[in-house]
């Protein structure tokens, strides 16, 4: 069996294997994420929330998921048909080759790649071509006004994040992100580096669109933004992939700020749980804020939107990640100097 | 024997979507198959063990540098006949740069036939152990910094000329002073009145708006700004 294993045969069903074993549950995950949103937004508007379908409205995302797959799916006639299809199959995709590196627990990462920090920007800075394409390929005003603005804002707000990915980089010393969360063994980043921390939560809303940041959608002012013309399976894709990345970027803040899989503090109460699980509970944890800000927050203006990311982020992160690298090298506490 | 078909793989994609980059009718799509040629050639890098030069081309190409494009040309409304009819004139000159290209290419090409030094350099040992995220690193920050640095200033004196040929300060604009707004407060703005019912609202002069602190000189042009221009 070991043997089989090591053959070119063996190792590509070894991987399938491992992948469906990731991307089964993430899809779980996403289905009762819209549930949980909806839940507690419902809790917070003094609402209940689905409570019909199943017992607590439990199954409800599947009711959903059947609804999606019965409605017809039409694409417009003006619409270049390859590229509006590609678009949501693209979002889509995006969305799950991204977990190919995010290591569940110690070592337990499909593909444990030197560069792994940098894979993850370069995926989550492709998010934006699925809109940008959806949006042209509909030859429709509003789409093409939402992937205008996801496009200008995506754009803007990676600039910041990529600060601050440098600034945990400097203090691990590696771009592999298993180093990344073992050099949080005794310390999460969360406490040193909490500015950039509430930079890069902030930053991750405006990525994955998310109210207040959900402007390419904002249908006060331009219906639903991207995907005004897609229907059935093909809006189901978008929805989906919206959601998966969320859960991708609730892992992203997980493993630079808060520990991946690290019980909290190492001590031995929380050292019963195993790895993924609090992995898993820190994904949620992050998640429920997102959930938290969309029920709390209104929707930005674009020139506020604008004027965050550029006049206050950018020159923020840039201030603190050279203050940073200033402290590593005046207290000798660069890794691997 | 993998990694050989991956490469012939990636290698015919990238050549034929980049053919498709020039013929292409449509500029979207033109834009679109630059983008999957960028994506090949990053995954030319990666088979050839550079995984840093890889992903840091799939982040700057096609993650910034391309969106951008991208968006220039969706935006841009091209009429192809006007395009055409600009070839007839503009063919020689272009035939001379790409002959100009060609020659240089082979002349780079050539240079391992003709310098036999060169051969070697193009060689140039790297340490197997050390990981080429490192060794560029080591290359750039350490021994070429000041090349690295002379690079940078050069970017930023083109960055700051384009800024400078395209920044217009529109007086027309209303611009939105944050700090003044939150400077504010309720009691400067709003004045509680008693109406008498069925009085009216028209005599006391209640509409009209309470009288506006003086403007600070450098924004004059914007008396009513402080909502900004939405």
């Amino acid at each position: 069996m070991i043997e089989f294993l090591k053959t070119p045969a063996g190792f590509a069903i070894l991987t399938l294997v491992q992948a469906l074993s990731l991307l089964v549950p993430l899809l779980i995950l996403v289905a009762y994420l819209t549930y949980a949103e909806r839940k507690v937004l419902g809790a917070m508007q003094l609402r209940k929330g689905p409570n019909v379908v199943g017992p607590f409205g439990l199954f409800q995302p599947f009711a959903d998921a059947i609804k999606m797959l019965m409605k017809e799916t039409i694409i417009p006639t003006g619409a270049n048909r390859a590229l509006f299809i590609m678009a949501p199959m693209l979002t889509f995709s995006l969305a799950m080759i991204a977990w190919a590196v995010i290591p569940v627990n110690d070592g337990w990462a499909i593909a444990d790649i030197n560069v792994g920090v940098l894979y993850l920007f370069a995926i989550s800075s492709l998010g934006v071509y699925g809109i940008i394409i959806a949006g042209w390929a509909s030859n429709s005003k509003y789409p093409f006004m939402g992937a205008l603005r996801s496009a200008a804002q995506m754009v803007s707000y990676e600039v910041s994040m990529g600060f601050v990915m440098v600034t945990v980089l400097l203090c691990v010393g590696s771009l592999n992100l298993n180093d990344i969360v073992t050099a949080q063994t005794r310390l999460w980043f969360a406490v040193p580096l909490f500015p950039m921390f509430v930079i890069f939560f902030i930053s991750t809303l405006a990525e994955t669109n998310r109210s207040p940041f959900d402007l390419p959608e904002g249908e006060s002012e331009i219906v639903a933004g991207f995907f005004v013309e897609y229907s059935s399976m093909s809006f189901a894709l978008f929805f989906l992939g919206e959601y998966a990345n969320m859960i991708l970027m609730a892992a992203m803040t997980t493993i630079l700020f808060l520990g991946g899989w690290l019980a909290p503090f190492g001590i031995a109460p929380f050292t019963w749980l195993p790895g993924p699980l609090w992995f898993f509970l820190k994904i949620c944890a992050v998640l429920f804020v997102f959930l938290w800000v969309r029920a709390t927050f209104p929707r930005y203006r674009y020139d506020q939107l604008m004027r965050l990311g550029w006049k206050v982020f950018l020159p923020f992160s840039l201030f603190y990640l050279v203050l940073v690298a200033g402290v590593l090298l005046a207290f000798g506490w660069l890794p691997n100097a | 024997m993998i990694a050989a078909l991956a490469f012939y793989l990636f290698a015919a994609i990238l050549l034929v979507s980049a053919v498709m980059v020039v013929t292409a009718r449509n500029p979207v799509h033109a834009v679109l198959f630059l983008i999957l040629a960028f994506f090949n050639a990053s995954a030319l890098f990666l088979l050839a063990g550079a995984e840093f030069l890889a992903m840091i081309l799939v982040i700057v190409y096609v993650g910034a540098v391309a969106v951008l494009f991208l968006f220039v040309v969706m935006m841009l409304d091209v009429n192809f006949s006007q395009l055409r009819e600009g070839f007839q004139r503009y063919a020689p000159i272009g035939a001379a740069v790409g002959l100009v290209l060609l020659v240089e290419l082979a002349l780079v090409l050539g240079g391992w036939k003709f310098a036999p030094g060169a051969a070697s350099l193009r060689m140039a040992p790297i340490d197997p152990a050390v990981d080429n995220t490192r060794q560029l690193g080591q290359l750039l920050y350490t021994d070429y910094v000041l090349l690295f640095q002379a690079a940078g200033l050069v970017l930023l004196v083109a960055m700051i000329g384009a800024i400078v040929l395209t920044l217009r300060d529109r007086q027309t604009s209303r611009h939105q002073v944050i700090a003044r707004q939150v400077a504010r407060h309720p009691h400067e703005t709003l004045v509680m009145m008693e109406v008498k019912t069925g009085a009216g609202v028209a005599e006391l002069g209640i509409l009209r708006p309470p009288v506006d602190e003086p403007e600070p000189a450098g924004d004059a042009h914007e008396s009513h700004g402080h909502g900004g221009g939405h």
